[in-house]
């Protein structure tokens, strides 16, 4: 199995030719969206890349799931999301930081979960076993 | 990188917006090769550029985003409505003059129910012209993004399809 900085490094790449960035900006607590400027036609590219990268299967919504907060009205309140919200983001992004985001869960912030360390706790996952 | 984001691939009845002439070949599931011919009666050619015809560059982008898009839809005999996304690379080595028969030859890399992904050259003879990565998205018909798309027409109508047509009466 390949050690998390070798996971992180092909991660690295993978997003530097799908995004056009620079290595530099690529770091563990980088957001997709905000620091690496990806559109959501970009997260499709990413997963074909990573799934050759790293010859894995990536089930569609396993890594970046969609309409996170739409299965229950609950999920949401004025904008925030509500404590049964934030247990829903914890089941469905298990390798995202929600601990971080619950300090200011606006809906806005939603996207701020997907970073490249996510990315690479579930490779580290995936590929551990 | 050029990104094309949510550009329509098949638009056929505003205008014929039909870059391949017949296929030449056609491996369900994994590659196709397509013949564009280039000629002075083609009308966009005189104004790129005047007195110097070349062949658009982004014409040939959808030369062969047509024929990998084909590809890719044939895998799911064309239930899905299939839209270039995004173009991660493409790289240009000469220029395409009328006379010249373009080539584009597509691979499949990549086909799931999101969408897929292509690898597709262009050549005039031997010549290397140009080389791009393809992304394509899905959208079905109850999509809600499919709203948000001021485009009436960009499935496989029967205009481009008949592309298929001819080069099946040419087998």
């Amino acid at each position: 199995m390949p050690t998390r900085d070798e996971i992180f490094a092909k991660v690295q790449e993978t997003l530097v030719d799908a995004l056009g960035v620079d290595d530099d900006e690529v770091t563990p607590e980088a957001t997709l969206v905000g620091d690496l400027g990806a559109e959501s036609i970009d997260f499709l590219d990413i997963v074909f890349r990573l799934e050759k990268n790293f010859d894995v299967k990536i089930p569609r919504g396993e890594l970046f799931p969609e309409n996170l907060t739409a299965a229950d009205p609950s999920f949401v309140q004025d904008g925030v999301v509500t404590e049964a919200g934030l247990a829903e983001l914890k089941n469905r992004l298990p390798h995202a930081d929600v601990h971080s985001f619950a300090d200011d869960p606006k809906v806005e912030n939603i996207q701020d979960l997907f970073t490249v360390g996510m990315i690479v706790k579930y490779l580290e996952t995936k590929l551990g076993g | 990188m050029f990104d094309v984001q949510c550009s329509l691939l098949f638009n056929l009845h505003v205008m014929r917006w039909i870059w391949i002439d017949r296929f030449l070949e056609f491996e369900s599931g994994s590659h196709a090769r397509a013949v564009k011919n280039v000629t002075l009666a083609e009308d966009h050619l005189h104004d790129h550029f005047p007195g110097f015809p070349v062949m658009p560059a982004s014409l040939m982008i959808e030369g062969m985003a047509q024929t990998g898009g084909i590809l890719l839809g044939e895998v799911n005999q064309f239930r899905h409505i299939v839209i270039l996304a995004k173009v991660p690379k493409v790289v240009f080595h000469s220029l395409v003059r009328p006379g010249d028969s373009l080539i584009y030859t597509a691979k499949l890399l990549d086909a799931r129910d999101e969408g897929g992904s292509v690898e597709c050259t262009a050549h005039v003879g031997e010549r290397l012209v140009a080389e791009a990565d393809i992304v394509f998205v899905h959208l079905d018909q109850n999509d809600p993004q499919l709203g948000r798309i001021d485009q009436k027409n960009f499935v496989f109508s029967s205009g481009l399809m008949s592309v298929f047509d001819i080069s099946a009466h040419e087998q």
